[in-house]
């Protein structure tokens, strides 16, 4: 147990310095418009890194990671909020996860990917 | 109440529901690897991270050591670094130290993005009013995914995982909706991330691969498109 919380101690330590560092380093505005840039970019750029592919595997099943796949990229374009694509996405891959456990003769029965 | 708080808390709530369904699946993780319930709340509540925290606590299940537990935190969690570079942008310019300590802990993906929404610049109760929702979500969906984990069965508990990248999603495509520039840098940082997780040459793990594709993505969009903005977004 002691080692436990050490490595969440270290785990929150490490995640707490990377965000506090650049908040008091960089208390100046940046003016060079390559580094703006960058700056502006990184956000969707990360964000899109971290998603794609990861979302069509997150499931155990890759039908159902489709088919909520499918339903965030649609609504996420339609502009809705977070939680109604967060829901949307969650219902629509149960849905499936659901329908396949009802057709396969053992419900532990899945295709992994 | 402080009116910026208010302001604040009105965005938070949303996130702080989403955080609930996604920080329920940590939860339920928490519960399968044997840990106790508060184990879950400390976590959550120590670290207020997505996938930080469910590569932690991989980690932890597989004994790794604590230089493996630094590394994966910082690689995986890096791009907290290039949001704090960004957000310290935006700051009211007044903002001591001590404020931007407190505020520090807060920088997640979606406060983040939900934090940038305001043309004026983003104060520390604006900013807590927006952390205090998102992280009672978060820690209470802990404990509650660590307490009903045995309801539900494994299949289930996965498909939760989709919250988060629904979130994402939700997040990437109206950016890049209202922005050309934006849409070739996504569509750009899509296929390269496809590219290396689906390639076999070279092997490198997911959070590395994060950050060497955002950096060369946004460094190739800045350099070749940079975006000429006034003095406020």
């Amino acid at each position: 147990m002691k080692e436990i919380l050490l490595s969440v101690a270290v785990m929150a330590v490490v995640t707490y310095l990377i965000r506090l560092l650049p908040l008091v380093l960089f208390k100046k505005k940046i003016t060079n418009i390559y580094v703006q840039s960058f700056m502006e970019y990184i956000p969707c750029v990360v964000l899109s890194c971290m998603t794609f592919p990861a979302i069509f595997t997150c499931t155990q099943n890759v039908f159902s990671s489709l088919a909520g796949s499918v339903t965030a990229i649609f609504l996420g374009w339609k502009s809705r909020s977070l939680v109604e694509v967060a829901c949307a996405a969650v219902v629509s891959a149960l849905a499936v996860e659901l329908l396949i456990s009802l057709f396969t003769s053992t419900s532990h029965y899945f295709f992994i990917f | 109440m402080n009116e910026d708080y208010k302001e604040g808390f009105k965005l938070g709530i949303p996130i702080g529901i989403g955080y609930l369904c996604v920080s329920f699946a940590f939860g339920m993780m928490v519960k399968n690897a044997s840990l106790p319930v508060w184990m879950a709340f400390l976590i959550s509540a120590t670290n207020m991270t997505s996938a930080g925290q469910f590569a932690g606590l991989n980690l932890i299940v597989l004994q790794a050591s604590y230089a493996e537990m630094a590394l994966t935190t910082l690689v995986i969690n890096l791009r907290y670094a290039l949001m704090s570079l960004s957000l310290s942008q935006r700051l009211d310019e007044k903002m001591s130290t001590f404020e931007r300590c407190i505020m520090a802990f807060g920088v997640t993906d979606e406060i983040f993005a939900v934090s940038l929404t305001r043309t004026k610049p983003i104060t520390l109760a604006y900013f807590m009013g927006i952390l205090s929702p998102a992280f009672v979500g978060w820690t209470l969906g802990s404990v509650l995914g660590a307490l009903f984990s045995s309801i539900l069965p494994a299949s289930i508990s996965n498909v939760m995982n989709i919250a988060l990248y629904g979130m994402f999603v939700a997040i990437i495509l109206p950016a890049a909706k209202q922005d050309k520039k934006k849409r070739l840098a996504v569509v750009l940082a899509t296929i390269c991330s496809c590219l290396m997780t689906y390639q076999s040459v070279i092997q490198i793990s997911q959070g590395w691969m994060i950050i060497f594709v955002s950096v060369a993505v946004s460094a190739f969009m800045a350099f070749f498109f940079p975006i000429r903005k006034q003095e406020e977004m």
